[in-house]
């Protein structure tokens, strides 16, 4: 795995079938969550229409709520307000991401060509499944710390690595479109 | 019609002040999200050029915070909720 590049014609990476495979299911697995606990859509027409939520507490899930953080760290009463009017869109744009990503990386992997558009969506999308592993994986600025100190049959080690090469592809992503 | 207070009182001109005192776009740090990355969604989302966006972003790597925009309240509202699309740890506030 290169990583992605630049051409003529757009970014572009090549995937193993594996590779692919860890991908879309970690994809799947941040819209699951996302879609899980969706709050119930306001009854009134009008404030579901400019997505309005009746939910305004930070989720419970510690990944939930990195995903969707609060927006006012020393006023809860401002927080609650503005979730109310940004969570329903914050967690839809993360379903389109994730679905654009779904979309443009097949299977059975292969090589994988980006519009800007497709590739903004592979950030945010690659993005939110390194914020979940981060949280579930509990990295702190001392990342050479917590994966030197684990031993290899150490559940979370496989996870570890995918999580670097998540990095790896993202920063190739991210050097490919600059 | 109101008749102008002769004086204002503490209460008033302290809570004048907060008036007056821009709203700001608060960017912290988190562990996950890769500092060419968070250079890039600055560059994206704000217009900066790279040398500012890189500014910033080393500003939040080493002090643990950075003001990326100030202005309006709901401008920076629409700020942060842009950078939670990306996956940044935005918030907003007067202070920093």
């Amino acid at each position: 795995m290169a990583g992605f590049r630049a051409t003529s014609d757009g970014v572009t990476a090549r995937f193993a079938k594996p590779e692919a495979a860890i991908i879309r299911d970690l994809v799947a697995q941040v819209v699951e969550l996302v879609v899980a606990d969706m709050p119930t859509p306001d009854p009134d027409e009008l404030a579901a229409m400019v997505g309005l939520s009746e939910s305004a507490e930070q989720p419970d899930d510690p990944v939930l709520a990195r995903l969707l953080p609060d927006g006012y760290r020393d006023d809860p009463e401002a927080a609650q307000e503005f979730r109310r009017f940004t969570e329903s869109g914050l967690r839809s744009a993360k379903i389109e991401s994730a679905q654009m990503l779904l979309q443009t990386l097949p299977a059975s992997g292969g090589r994988v060509r980006l519009s800007s558009e497709q590739a903004e969506a592979w950030l945010r999308s690659l993005n939110d499944v390194r914020l979940a592993l981060g949280v579930r994986l509990g990295v702190t600025e001392d990342f050479d710390g917590l994966s030197e100190d684990m031993v290899a049959d150490d559940p979370r080690y496989a996870y570890i690595q995918v999580y670097q090469w998540l990095a790896f592809l993202q920063e190739s992503l991210v050097a490919a479109l600059s | 019609m109101s008749v102008a207070p002769a004086e204002v009182t503490r209460a008033e001109a302290s809570e004048e002040a907060m008036v007056d005192q821009p709203w700001l776009t608060i960017v912290w740090n988190d562990p996950v999200n890769l500092m060419d990355y968070v250079t890039y969604v600055f560059q994206r989302v704000f217009g900066y050029s790279k040398a500012k966006a890189e500014k910033l972003m080393l500003d939040v790597h080493h002090k643990g915070k950075a003001v990326v925009a100030a202005g309006a309240r709901e401008a920076m509202e629409r700020n942060a909720e842009t950078l939670h699309g990306y996956g940044l740890w935005a918030t907003v506030g007067h202070d920093v």
